[in-house]
Order: structure tokens, then sequence, then C-alpha cells
């Protein structure tokens, strides 16, 4: 590939996602666009680009965008922000919110493990919201994560990584070489398509969101944009959660780091305010 | 350092166990079937054991109830490692007292996943 198709892909991710890559993703980018080449029925990369060049069809740009978006992700990733969930996000709302509902965004979602994470925390301890009603909406920008994040169905691989062994009997079937989670954690999910570029999001006000290991894709602007807009969709008092790396500080004026809990912020009041 | 005991009748899987416990700051003792296994544990109990199912001489769900009826033999963290990937296995091993369940093929993320599920890491 040459530098100028490089070039390219770069300003189309950069574009319609808002994700940089950087010179040294040339590996990644070839590992990740031979196989839609192949899918394609062309037969190399340069040969793909040549056709999203020249044909600019909508079709082709949106695959060639969701092959590029790293889904990396596990059940129960990195422990902390469930055991902050548990001890600090929901006793507090379970009051604040009696008699309404909690409503809780895993923004950029990739297979939904994050959200199903949720779900099942819930169901194994109802008491954690005091009998308030939980809604969780996981919104991705790749259509193939969404669509094997609402059929819920994972490999053995997956299931092997956060998922303890118990929650794996209780929860899911075998399917197959795969396993699907029940009906019943299907239901308490609802996916949807979400850029989170996009100038709005139309899914409603929330009172906890889960933005993680996404911003770190962003440029600085980018990412203190994107904070702003999720500030926006927060309830007041409401919690963001943001990636073990990644944090609000420097970025963005809208959250407020949660004293001695790691990776959680609140939404500033003066935010609120001004929302 | 905690001792693990890595069970299972081929070599080369134990080696690449080994490897992998290895890293976690384990040290590792093998044995190529249950009944090597439960000898080992009479001698001196592991924190942990990673168990094959199916081996000569004496399986892994054998070997594991002998294991618990033996004084101290609650003690350490069993996580089964083989092939029966299907329910009624896993089912059986936890019934009989297995703490966790690796369905092979397994790599490193997923021995540290599982062994942190179980608070060995
Ligand atoms: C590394 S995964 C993180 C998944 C999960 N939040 C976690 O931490 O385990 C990053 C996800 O961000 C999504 N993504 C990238 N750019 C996005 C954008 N502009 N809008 C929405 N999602 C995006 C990717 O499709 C990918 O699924």
């Amino acid at each position: 590939m040459n530098s100028q198709d490089f070039e390219f892909v770069a300003q189309l991710l950069r574009k319609r996602a808002g994700i940089v890559l950087t010179g040294d993703k040339m590996y990644l980018l070839e590992s990740r666009l031979a196989p839609l080449a192949r899918k394609e029925g062309l037969p190399s990369i340069d040969d793909l680009i040549h056709v999203v060049r020249s044909r600019r069809e909508e079709r082709l740009i949106a695959q060639v965008v969701d092959v590029m978006t790293t889904n990396e992700t596990y059940f129960f990733r990195d422990k902390t922000p469930f055991l902050n969930l548990r001890e600090a996000i929901f006793p507090q709302l379970a009051q604040a919110r009696r008699g309404s509902r909690i409503r809780i965004w895993c923004a950029a979602c990739s297979t939904g493990q994050e959200a199903y994470s949720i779900a099942m925390m819930l169901d194994q301890d109802t008491s954690l919201t005091g009998g308030v009603p939980v809604e969780i909406v996981g919104t991705d920008i790749s259509d193939r994560c969404l669509e094997r994040a609402r059929q819920g169905l994972f490999t053995q691989f997956e299931v092997q990584r956060g998922l303890p062994i118990q929650m794996l009997m209780h929860y899911f079937t075998q399917q197959d070489d795969h396993w699907r989670i029940s009906e019943r954690m299907r239901q308490m999910v609802t996916f949807k398509k979400q850029n989170l570029i996009d100038a709005q999001y139309g899914l409603g006000q929330f009172d906890i969101v889960f933005c993680r290991n996404v911003l770190t894709y962003f440029d600085g602007p980018t990412k203190g944009d994107v904070l702003g807009r999720i500030a926006g969709t927060m309830n007041s008092g409401g919690f963001l959660i943001l990636g073990a790396t990644e944090t609000t500080s420097g970025i963005s004026q809208a959250f407020e780091p949660a004293q001695d809990r790691r990776g959680l912020y609140k939404l500033a009041e003066r935010s609120v305010q001004a929302a | 350092m905690k001792r693990c005991l890595i069970v299972d009748d081929s070599r080369v899987v134990r080696k690449v166990a080994r490897r992998i416990v290895e890293d976690l700051r384990f040290d590792a003792d093998e044995a190529a079937d249950g009944q090597q296994a439960l000898d080992s544990c009479r001698r001196g109990m592991p924190d942990a054991v990673l168990l094959d199912w199916n081996m000569p001489v004496m399986n892994g769900i054998d070997f594991l109830r002998a294991l618990r009826r033996e004084p101290g033999g609650d003690r350490p963290v069993v996580v089964f490692c083989t092939t029966e990937n299907d329910m009624s296995h896993i089912a059986e091993a936890m019934r009989s007292g297995a703490n966790e369940y690796i369905m092979k093929p397994f790599d490193s993320e997923i021995i540290e996943s599982k062994f942190s599920e179980v608070g060995l890491v």
C-alpha cells in the first residue's frame, strides 16, 4: 500500500469516526482491510481502496470504517467499574431515583460484554437498586458489533475472559461452538447505532454513562466535544465511568473525579445549570 | 511463592501451561495423571491445581473427588482445564468441588482471567 492510499483511509476514519490513525498503524490497516477485500471479491487491498475512492459507494465506505474499528472488550473488564457501581453508584441512585428509573448508557459497547455484565450483576442482586427499574442502552458505530451484541452470541474464548464459570452456567446456553446469553438478559439491554462524533445524540437522558476505551482513539478536541455532549445527556447527580487509562482532566470541565474511586466521575453541578 | 500443580497427560500441554503459570509467578509442579497428582498432593498440598479431565490411570474428576477427601484437600484451588466443553461436564466438575473451569484451547489470558476469578492472582 502506498502512502497516498494510507492517507486516504486515515482521512476517512477521522472524518467518519473521529479515529486518529498514525503512520505506525499501517500493519493494522493491512490486516483488517485484507479480509474485506476478499469478501468483496477483490484481489488486493490496493484494489479495494481504488474501488472505494472511485465509486464512493456508501455501503463500502461504511464497511471500511467498521472493520477499522478496534473492538476489544470482555466481561467485567477491569473489575473496578463494577465495584464502583455496586458500592458507590447504585446505593446513591437507588435513593435519588426512587419512584423513577435508572438509565444506563454503554457508549461504544462493542459486542455487548459491558452491557451484559451490568445486566447480570443487577439480576444476581436485585436489591442493588432498591427496586428502582433499570434500563440499559448499548451503542456503537459498528453494525457488525451491534449485530453480534443483539444476538448475544459469544465464542468460547470470549466467555472465558472475565466471566466466572458460575455466571456462564447460570446465564448462557451452548449453541454449537458458541454460547448464547439468556433471552432475559437480552431483554434488559437495547442496542442502537450511535456515532459519538455526531453533533446530537437521540438517546434521551442518562444517570450512568460508561464510556470506556473509545476516547483514546480521538484527538484532544474531539475528546472534549464528545465528553461535552455526553454531559448534555446526563441527569443531575449522574455518573461517568471511563477506561482504566482515561481521564477527563485537561479535556472537559463538565465532570469532576469522584473521591477515592478510580475511573469514576460525577457530572459537575455547574455543567447541569449550563445545560 | 505459590505453587501450582499442572495435571495433564500431554507433555506439550504441561509445558505450555507451566510457562504461563510461571509468568504468573507460581512455582510449577507436573503430574501426568490423577494418581501421580494425588501422590504429589499427599507429599504437600499445592495452592492451585490446573486439572485435565481425560487421563490414563486416574482421570481428573476421580482425582478431584479423592483430593477433596484428603486431610487438607479442601485447600487447593482447583481449576479444570479440559476439552470437555459441555454444560453437563462443567456442572459435574463444579458439583465435585472444582473452583473454576477452563475449556481448551486455552491461552495465557484465559488462565490469568480464571486465576484472578478465584483469587489466585
Ligand atoms: C476497544 S472498544 C471498547 C469496548 C468497551 N467499551 C470496553 O471498554 O470494553 C472501542 C469501541 O469503540 C467503537 N467506536 C470507535 N469510534 C466510535 C465512534 N466514533 N462512535 C461510536 N463508537 C465508536 C468501536 O467500534 C469499538 O467497538
